[in-house]
């Protein structure tokens, strides 16, 4: 890479159209954090109304909402709901979690120059820009933007507006997760520099790993099911739609002999393990961070990284729990049972492997810490309210209630985002040479943290009462909600509190980056492979001269040493 | 980027180039993308009422699907033969058998773009039935995978690989591995494709 | 496959024209069972069982899939399970259910 040093690259060379992957990463990192905000505004939107329905929404109401004279509809209503759950997930967490920080930390912590593929992972980047320029786009059309939920069921969804675009925006989304993925895979199989053997990878890489293999092989059966979907709409085909259908008060002109539920396997068949890729890198993120922090090895590191390799396959078997409400048989909801009942053991292996690996340690808790704490009892939440959903018996109460939102919000939100959070702050310095201002760090923590509970706890309570969710007023005109809607008030005042509490996370950065850069390249005092190259690395090529590994990727507080650390490069 | 390694060499312990991993792993998303479409097929057809599938499905013409496996199978050895000449260091050879490949893809969308138009001059479109709607799906996206291909052979076939047989043997050679690999891997697919649309 | 020596490419030449051949005569041996007289099912596997062999061979020959290293062979076994799952499960629960739609 000689000559690129000879030549100065342009402001567009450099940072728009680049190849090099830490470019791709922080351009995947702001693109993705973007999203999370405009994801998080459709829900402050949604939770005001749920809070005070059939009020005009103050401010935006007017602009948005202009027909009703700035009370939201229930179309409206679907509208956000769909397209919250769609860029939170799609747009928002998945960029960030393997799009950012895969692309970014993967080849820095196997100490390799770059990705296998460079410019694939341009154009994986590029393929989810127009992605979500799409998804973006269908807001302003005249039908609007996608309103039948981020499951898009059929048939409801061949017939509603904005589906259209939806699924066009998905099929780039798809095709940029699995270009990405394609190159993780690779790079770390190829990549790994001299001595980096299997069991020295870091916990974070081999989280990627599953991860791109979820995705790999999870994410074209939505591809195929987005293109039947496609041609239901465009091309008039029946695949989704049974014989007999009667949309609006009208039969509907199609040939019939198709099945919804194809749909539903096709799309839980990616969107089980979809969950997956949301929870593991936040769970490589977090054990990363653990380490570090409690200066003593991961414990059970080789437990933890066949865990996840078994939690990836079984991932795959699982999906019909989310059909146990859709006429399935006794053998079929059986097996789904027993396999739900069982991917819970590896997520347990998870948490108690980290559990333990607080035990006995120097704890320093920085902000990036507190953020990866935060995430154990979170995600734990998080997987053992899961566990009623996974039984028929229970579920058949459950499903489709607030609870499920809870439930899945609880891993999402403040498990996977926690995570994630932590590990902007952990590694900040490396991406930008400067760490992020600690006090602002914990007046970030403290209040998302108390807010993020005040917002989804009370879902648990308003499920088990039967509320069901999908109702834009909240269910106002159920007798058995009444008992329960006033905590509707609490939660989105908690929901603004939430989105009040990320202004010091924004200040922060901004404030930090216009702060002078720091010598120090191992602010954390950190053993992986990235810790050893200059903050933030060099354009292209990483590191300054070519890593060999001697250590394994946890060597904290090895007795006999002068350090409390030795980092995997050291001789 | 010239500094990563084992573009064209194989890594010691895997034993394998980072081009030759990465199409494999595409072509796995590659069997997953026409798994699902395929398992929308099986699905449909045991969920449609006794004959619907039948009956739509006499309707496609055998002996033109039956000259296109031929015409796809054929593709096939000549882009392995393609690659083989290269390694024998035979260029010229290359550039008939690659040529040999393109006219078969060629012929491939030619006589399909005859079962299409005669299809929709019966009347016969997607929407006609389940059966001409997965027909239509499949079909055309294995139509789409046989163009992408086509252009990626077409480039290869240009004044580019005599610049980069000039260059670098190795990587041409590299390339057309990887490219043959996706090639055989269309093929594959209509291997399947041929029975379950035609014959069954 | 930069190790490969010329004789063993002019040998592998000589299988590519025997795969061929033999991928010919299976499309013609399958478009002549199409015709039997044969049940569904009966049908159904001599169609797929004929394809499986002639996707045997191209994956075997033509990608080299014989000599293929493991990391390959093993990323290819875990594709098959996620096939096959996706065929067979919706499949199975089709058959299991009562019959709503």
């Amino acid at each position: 890479m000689s000559d690129n040093h000879h030549h100065e690259e342009n402001f567009f060379q450099k940072y728009i159209w680049s190849v090099d992957h830490k470019i791709i990463g922080i351009q995947y990192g702001i693109t993705s954090l973007l999203f999370l905000l405009f994801g998080f505004s459709l829900m402050a939107v949604m939770r005001y109304q749920l809070a005070y329905p059939e009020a005009v929404i103050p401010y935006i109401g007017e602009w948005f909402f202009s027909e009703s004279g700035g009370v939201m509809l229930p179309e409206n209503y679907n509208t956000l709901g769909a397209m919250h759950g769609t860029i939170m997930i799609f747009l928002g967490v998945v960029p960030l979690a393997v799009g950012a920080f895969g692309n970014y930390l993967v080849p820095l912590q196997v100490g390799a120059p770059d990705m296998a593929f460079p410019k694939l992972n341009a154009a994986s980047y590029w393929s989810y820009f127009v992605g979500g320029v799409v998804m973006m786009a269908s807001f302003f059309t005249p039908e609007g933007a996608a309103r039948s939920g981020w499951t898009s069921y059929p048939p409801l969804s061949i017939f509603e507006s904005g589906q259209t675009m939806w699924l066009l925006g998905m099929v780039f989304l798809i095709t940029s997760s699995l270009l990405g993925s394609m190159n993780i895979i690779v790079t770390i199989v190829q990549l790994r520099a001299p001595g980096l053997t299997w069991f020295r990878l870091p916990f974070f890489v081999w989280s990627q790993l599953v991860t791109s293999f979820l995705l790999i092989l999870a994410f074209p059966p939505l591809e195929a099911a987005a293109v039947l979907q496609l041609m239901d709409r465009i091309a008039g085909t029946s695949f989704f739609l049974p014989s007999g259908l009667v949309y609006a008060g009208s039969a509907v002109e199609a040939y019939g002999n198709g099945s919804p539920l194809l749909w539903q396997h096709l799309f839980w068949f990616l969107a089980h393990p979809e969950v997956y890729v949301l929870i593991l890198p936040a769970i490589g993120i977090v054990g990363e961070v653990l380490a570090n922090n409690t200066r003593k090895p991961l414990w059970g590191y080789k437990s933890l990284v066949y865990a996840i390799s078994f939690l990836g396959f079984m991932s795959f078997i699982v999906w019909a729990h989310h059909m146990f409400l859709t006429g399935m048989g006794q053998t079929m909801s059986a097996f789904f049972q027993l396999t739900t009942m069982i991917i819970s053991i590896p997520s347990v292996v998870v948490l108690t492997a980290f559990f333990i690996s607080l035990w006995g340690g120097s704890i320093r808790f920085n902000t990036p810490m507190l953020f990866a704490l935060a995430f154990l009892p979170m995600f734990g939440i998080g997987g053992l309210t899961g566990l009623p959903l996974g039984v028929a018996a229970s579920d058949i109460f459950l499903h489709d209630t607030y609870y499920v939102i809870g439930h899945f919000h609880y891993v999402v939100a403040p498990g996977t985002l926690f995570a994630l959070f932590a590990g902007i702050y952990y590694w900040f310095p490396k991406i930008t040479g400067r760490q992020l201002h600690e006090g602002m760090g914990k007046l970030h923590f403290y209040p998302s943290f108390l807010a993020m509970n005040g917002v989804f706890m009370p879902m648990f309570i308003q499920g088990l009462a039967g509320l069901s969710r999908r109702m834009y007023d909240g269910g106002q005109q159920y007798a058995h909600a009444s008992d329960v809607l006033h905590w509707n008030e609490f939660m989105t005042i908690s929901a603004f509190i939430l989105g009040l509490a990320q202004i010091p996370f924004i200040v922060n950065i901004f404030i930090t980056l216009s702060s002078k850069k720091s010598k120090d390249r191992n602010p954390w005092k950190a053993t992986t492979i990235e810790w050893s190259a200059p903050s933030p690395p060099l354009p292209h090529v990483n590191f300054e001269s070519a890593v060999e590994v001697h250590h394994g990727p946890y060597e904290y507080s090895v007795p006999g040493k002068d350090e409390d650390f030795c980092p995997q490069t050291t001789p | 980027m010239s500094s990563i390694p084992y573009i064209l060499e194989e890594r010691p312990d895997t034993g394998l180039n980072n081009a030759k991993l990465g199409i494999w792993i595409f072509l796995a998303s590659e069997v997953m993308l026409f798994g699902g479409l395929f398992s929308a097929y099986v699905f449909l057809r045991f969920a449609a009422p006794e004959g619907d599938f039948d009956y739509w499905g006499s309707k496609l013409s055998v002996p033109m699907a039956t000259f296109n496996t031929m015409v796809l199978i054929t593709s096939s050895v000549t882009m392995v033969m393609s690659w083989a000449s290269l390694k024998l260091q035979q260029f010229d050879k290359y550039k008939m058998y690659l040529g040999i490949t393109i006219l078969c893809a060629a012929a491939f969308l030619f006589v399909k773009y005859f079962e299409y138009t005669g299809k929709f001059h019966h009347g016969i479109y997607p929407s006609s039935s389940t059966f001409m709607g997965i027909y239509f799906t499949l079909t055309g996206l294995h139509v789409l995978h046989i163009i992408g291909g086509m252009v990626v052979l077409i480039f290869f076939w240009t004044k580019q690989a005599d610049k980069m047989w000039a260059e670098n043997q190795d990587l041409l050679a590299n390339r057309i591995e990887i490219i043959g690999l996706y090639w055989h891997f269309v093929d594959l697919v209509w291997i399947f494709l041929f029975p379950i649309l035609y014959l069954l | 496959m930069s190790s490969d020596s010329e004789h063993s490419i002019e040998h592998h030449i000589q299988t590519y024209i025997r795969v061929f051949i033999a991928l010919g005569i299976l499309t013609i041996i399958t478009v002549a069972v199409s015709y039997l007289e044969v049940s569904f099912i009966e049908a159904f596997f001599l169609a797929i069982t004929i394809a499986t062999i002639k996707g045997s061979l191209v994956l075997g020959f033509f990608m080299h899939l014989i000599s293929e290293r493991a990391a390959i062979i093993w990323i290819l076994v875990a594709t098959a399970v996620a096939f096959f799952i996706l065929m067979f499960i919706p499949l199975i629960s089709l058959t299991d259910g009562t019959e709503i739609y």
